[in-house]
């Protein structure tokens, strides 16, 4: 039994059924899970649509990479880990990250390393639509700071 | 030959999202340098700043070595999540 799914793919996830993956060993008492959503603003203007680009092959080889780096520092269970590309609106569901083990506390740590890892490893982009045009978004500082602190 | 991949504000700057070329280079410096060579909008998307690069799909520093069959990518900092 594989206790590590990644998913890339531009259809919507279902918070539910990640849960019922993550939730299936009664030896786990607890169980993280992390929901990102498209914004409707950014930088002062407001947010129409956005659009994730990818690099095929290398983003989920870096999701697995982080996650094994996770699993050296915490003992946990399941982990599950989803990002949407291509096209989404505002209050989309874009990413969603899961994490069992035994005890919460270091379900919570994994959860914030994978996703603080995976803001400044995993490569995806974001082209966002506001009334100004089309724009990329750009990488931020505190993004960087947040992965520097595990 | 190697393969190199553009993604990105790198691959809109530049209007190409991959070519080939043969496996001449040193390191993945040698050949950024050399795709700077290629004018204007190559030297401004590949300014070496804020420049990730990957080898085989890992990311490494400048100074990593490229040998035949590698694929180099070259791309700004990521921003999912």
């Amino acid at each position: 039994m594989d206790l590590t799914k990644i998913v890339v793919d531009a259809a919507p996830f279902s918070v539910g059924d990640e849960y019922q993956w993550l939730a299936q060993s009664d030896a786990d008492g607890a169980v993280v899970t992390f929901t990102g959503k498209v914004r409707n603003h950014n930088l002062g203007d407001s947010v129409s649509a956005l659009t994730l680009e990818h690099y095929p092959g290398m983003t989920e080889k870096a999701l697995a990479e982080i996650v094994v780096d996770a699993r050296t520092r915490w003992p946990l269970q399941r982990v599950s880990v989803y990002h949407r590309i291509g096209a989404m609106y505002p209050g989309d569901e874009i990413v969603f990250v899961g994490v069992t083990s035994a005890h919460r506390g270091m379900a919570f740590d994994a959860t914030e390393f994978i996703m603080d890892y995976l803001k400044t490893r995993a490569p995806f982009w974001k082209r966002e639509a506001t009334q100004e045009g089309d724009r990329w978004v750009d990488a931020r500082d505190s993004d960087k700071d947040a992965a520097k602190r595990w | 030959m190697i393969e190199i991949l553009f993604f990105a504000q790198v691959r809109e700057l530049i209007g190409v999202s991959s070519l080939q070329l043969p496996a001449e280079f040193s390191s993945v410096e040698a050949l950024r340098q050399a795709l700077c060579a290629r004018g204007e909008r190559w030297a401004l998307a590949l300014e070496s700043g804020k420049l990730l690069v990957a080898v085989n799909q890992t990311l490494v520093d400048t100074a990593y070595p490229v040998k035949a069959g590698d694929e180099v990518a070259f791309f700004p900092p990521v921003t999912g999540g």
